[in-house]
């Protein structure tokens, strides 16, 4: 009974972590802005959280350089099973007008696998909650996987 | 005494963007710190062999999501003055609303993240639904909420309607009655005192040696701000630079939201003096030659661009210093003697961009 | 390009930032631009009262470079920088990250050096 509850629980209240993967910013103060007042994701019962350890969801945004692709590895690794990951802004998904730069390797999914692709130079507010709504519900099939 | 490590970074709940510090800890004040950066380097600025001069807006844009209006506003500047190019009277003046309504945006943002720093959590949600109302500005004048893209080389690209200027002029008298509101808690709340006045303290001789820029340099006493120069449309608009002499976090967020109040009326003047015209002029003629230096005035302080140009229609060089980049060293020159608990705040009131820094 | 441009060579050129220094001059960043095959511009763009004036040295990169960051601490984070790009070793730099400020160890291109163009990806 009690394995129903938080399997129940995890799906309905996911804890989000947010890492910046060498994006510019513009999609990283919107994911934050998702936070505040106006947008409030808060409300739906997610809640931003500072340790990989503790979260569900990972939210990546820019894209992957030679030097933080070992930091994607490791918060990606230190999460527990089951987890999903949201790759924000034409930078997360392909590399974006970064992609030709030399110290540039791509998108996320080339380091880590990817649930869910947000499109936007950079991901607007509405766009971002709209990802984590799908996000989230690949995350909660996944938990119904997990045994 | 035995000395402790300990890694600040790079993923910290503090810091929205990727730095690390090695801090060397003597029982809990840091005697050291040393900082590694690269984990948001791209190396856009090798772009411009493969971008032209005009393609190239669009990456400067986004060197920094925060102030990438002010980074365009540099870039066009600068292949203005190559070409020789003199753009309408309106489009300088429409620089300054937008570069005005950036700044406010940015310090709007960085106050809430430095109230959060000190895990002040309701005045950062304060600050963030204020901010919400410049972001709508943009949003309706620009079609955009951060990257507004509004620069082309010859001017600018969105006009505002008369309709829209009476809006905007009532949004931001609503903005400068919700920001005066939160002037007491900012500047005077006994447990924000505590934790901002007299640490991380910066003289005016250090900041000045070590090359500080922006607020930080104000917040050391120092009266410098490139708006003085008088570039685009700031040369018809009565500015004075804003200065506090403490020099501590205190004086840095004082500096910063007094800066809020100043852009609010620095746009209010240059509505007042909107010329009529056109938005834009045509460039004709080669590709720009030649070498330039050209400076503006970004949310975080002094931002310089040197371009050098063969007359081909990519530029042999484009080289980009940010703010953040300047106030590295005196962070690393105030952190040594602090406690490991005020080095968040004390990270934060440089107002580190890393994507700037890092480009 | 606006302010005062002062050539100098790699004898003089301490001396010359030193002298900068007692004249009050903050030194705000340098730029770098490569000159004909194999040598390196650098300018040192200093200010003061917001009036610019810039030290130009042209050098050829596969000698160290006298580091100024003994005389402006801040010029280490810049030198460091060059260093990552350019592969330009500097003599006397007061915190040397050996080509790994912005770059990791296993990148071994350097960036800025123009024959190593980079091409357009398909």
């Amino acid at each position: 009974m009690f394995g129903s509850f938080i399997k129940k629980s995890r799906a309905k209240s996911p804890w989000i972590i947010h890492f910046d993967c060498g994006s510019c910013n513009g999609c990283d103060i919107e994911v934050l802005a998702c936070l505040t007042p106006l947008y409030d994701i808060e409300r739906f019962g997610i809640i931003n959280v500072g340790n990989p350890k503790h979260a569900d969801v990972l939210l990546v945004t820019g894209t992957v350089n030679h030097r933080n692709k070992k930091v994607l590895k490791n918060i990606y690794d230190q999460m527990s099973e089951p987890k999903a990951v949201i790759a924000i802004g034409a930078c997360g998904n392909t590399g974006g007008v970064f992609r030709e730069c030399y110290n540039v390797v791509g998108g996320i999914d080339k380091v880590i696998p990817v649930d869910v692709y947000v499109p936007g130079c950079p991901a607007k507010p509405e766009a971002i909650i709209d990802g984590v709504v799908v996000g989230l519900g690949k995350f909660a099939q996944k938990v119904e996987e997990a045994k | 005494m035995a000395t402790t490590i300990i890694p600040f970074g790079p993923q910290h709940p503090v810091l929205p963007e990727p730095i690390h510090l090695t801090l060397k800890l003597e029982d809990e004040i840091v005697i050291e710190a040393i900082p590694a950066l690269g984990y948001v380097h791209r190396g856009l600025e090798k772009l411009a062999d493969i971008r032209d001069y005009h393609q190239m807006i669009y990456v400067v844009e986004r060197v920094c999501g925060i102030c990438s209006m002010i980074h365009a506003v540099c870039y066009s500047q600068g292949i203005e003055e190559l070409m020789e190019i003199e753009i309408p009277k309106r489009a300088e003046m429409l620089r300054v609303i937008w570069s005005e309504l950036h700044r406010m945006h940015s310090h709007l943002l960085w106050l809430g993240l430095f109230a959060d720093a000190f895990g002040f959590e309701a005045l950062f949600m304060q600050f963030w639904k204020i901010r919400e109302r410049i972001m709508d500005i943009n949003e309706a004048t620009t079609g955009s909420r951060v990257i507004v893209s509004v620069n082309v080389i010859g001017g600018v690209r969105a006009d505002l309607s008369p309709d829209q200027i009476r809006w905007i002029l009532s949004e931001i008298d609503g903005v400068e009655k919700d920001v005066s509101a939160l002037q007491d808690t900012i500047m005077n709340d006994y447990s924000v005192k505590h934790r901002t006045v007299g640490i991380g303290v910066l003289t005016k001789e250090q900041a000045y040696e070590l090359g500080a820029a922006g607020p930080m340099l104000r917040g050391s006493g120092v009266a410098q701000d490139m708006r003085m120069l008088g570039y685009g449309g700031y040369s018809e608009i009565d500015f004075e630079p804003i200065v506090e002499t403490a020099g501590d976090c205190w004086a840095r967020s004082t500096v910063r939201f007094r800066e809020v109040l100043q852009s609010i009326d620095l746009v209010r003047q240059a509505i007042s003096k909107l010329p009529e015209g056109d938005l834009a002029v045509k460039v004709k003629g080669n590709p720009p030659e030649g070498e330039i230096y050209t400076r503006v005035e970004q949310p975080r302080g002094e931002c310089v661009y040197y371009i050098r140009a063969n007359g081909t229609k990519h530029l042999d060089r484009l080289r980009i210093r940010t703010p953040t980049f300047a106030n590295i060293p005196p962070m690393l020159t105030v952190l040594p003697g602090c406690e490991l608990a005020d080095v968040p705040v004390i990270v934060l009131s440089i107002d580190p961009c890393i994507s700037c820094t890092e480009r | 390009m606006k302010g005062k441009v002062i050539d100098v060579t790699l004898d003089t050129l301490v001396g010359e930032v030193t002298n900068m220094k007692n004249d009050g001059q903050r030194l705000v960043t340098f730029s770098t631009y490569q000159e004909g095959e194999n040598k390196i511009g650098i300018l040192y763009h200093f200010d003061k009262d917001l009036e610019p004036t810039h030290l130009r040295l042209v050098a050829d990169m596969d000698k160290p470079i006298p580091s100024v960051s003994g005389v402006f601490f801040s010029a280490m984070l810049v030198e460091n920088e060059i260093r990552d790009q350019w592969d330009v070793k500097f003599d006397g730099l007061v915190l040397d990250f050996n080509r790994s400020l912005f770059l990791d160890p296993e990148v071994i291109q350097v960036p800025l050096v123009s024959n190593v163009k980079i091409d357009p990806k398909k």
